[in-house]
């Protein structure tokens, strides 16, 4: 089996109206594809928090996913502003997040924590200025 | 037991009921959104004071059986529509999480 993109959703900055959307489609495809709930669990948690740090903190991007026969990837891709400090934002608990957006119970900082700890692999690529691009890989259980 | 059990014991309100037959396994409290989506569990009861539309997301996610929001607070109008449209049920008590919490444990949840 090749890969095939089963997702591919534009998102908009502070567009909170939209937030769960992508992770919502890809948990119903996955489940329509007969993948086992762990492994849509944790994609709905990985995707979901994906899509929340676009909405969140960046100008805007896309979340796309591909499906192989071993593996889901999931990418995340923004415009920008980058990450200033990566290990800083991979620590539990730290966030840049403003008090508008704690309030709503977001800004845990426990996002790209989440992230990390349910995917098999996360690559992140960023710089101050430019944008920042997450690749996730879940492995599925049993082949497609 | 099921989401519609509930509802009188603990004298709850009904914002959205759209799946009141579901069945309750469990309870999760928690504010925070992340924490909500790494810990929570499918069918779980939800107790919170987030009543924005991302709540709603967040439960449709996890796959609660049903958000009591608590202490009185609102669910915006937004978080209603999409719990209608998505089959999510938000519930509302006057009394906090720790009191509602008691309650659900008592009926051995």
């Amino acid at each position: 089996m090749q890969k095939k993109e089963i997702l591919n959703v534009a998102i908009e900055r502070f567009d909170f109206q939209s937030g769960g959307e992508a992770s919502s489609q890809l948990k119903n495809m996955l489940r329509k594809l007969g993948v086992s709930s762990d492994i849509v669990r944790k994609t709905a948690i990985v995707t979901y928090e994906l899509e929340m740090n676009v909405i969140i903190h960046s100008f805007g991007g896309k979340i796309t996913a591909q499906i192989s026969e071993d593996e889901l990837v999931i990418y995340a891709d923004d415009k920008g502003p980058g990450i200033a400090d990566l290990e800083k934002a991979l620590t539990p608990g730290f966030s840049t997040a403003g008090s508008e957006i704690r309030e709503m119970g977001f800004g845990a900082g426990m996002g790209l924590v989440n992230i990390k700890r349910y995917a098999d692999n996360m690559d992140i690529r960023t710089a101050e200025g430019e944008g920042t691009n997450i690749k996730v890989t879940i492995k599925l259980e049993k082949p497609l | 037991m099921k989401v519609k059990d509930l509802i009188d014991e603990l004298e709850l309100e009904v914002i959205a009921g759209p799946d009141l037959d579901r069945e309750v396994s469990g309870v999760y409290c928690g504010d925070l959104l992340s924490n909500v989506m790494a810990n929570a569990k499918k069918d779980n009861i939800w107790l919170t004071v987030q009543g924005h539309q991302n709540t709603t997301a967040v439960a449709l996610l996890v796959d609660v059986s049903a958000v009591i929001i608590v202490e009185g607070f609102d669910f915006d109008e937004a978080a209603v529509k999409k719990a209608y449209q998505k089959g999510v049920n938000l519930l509302k008590s006057k009394e906090t999480a720790y009191e509602i919490a008691c309650k659900l444990c008592e009926r051995n949840l």
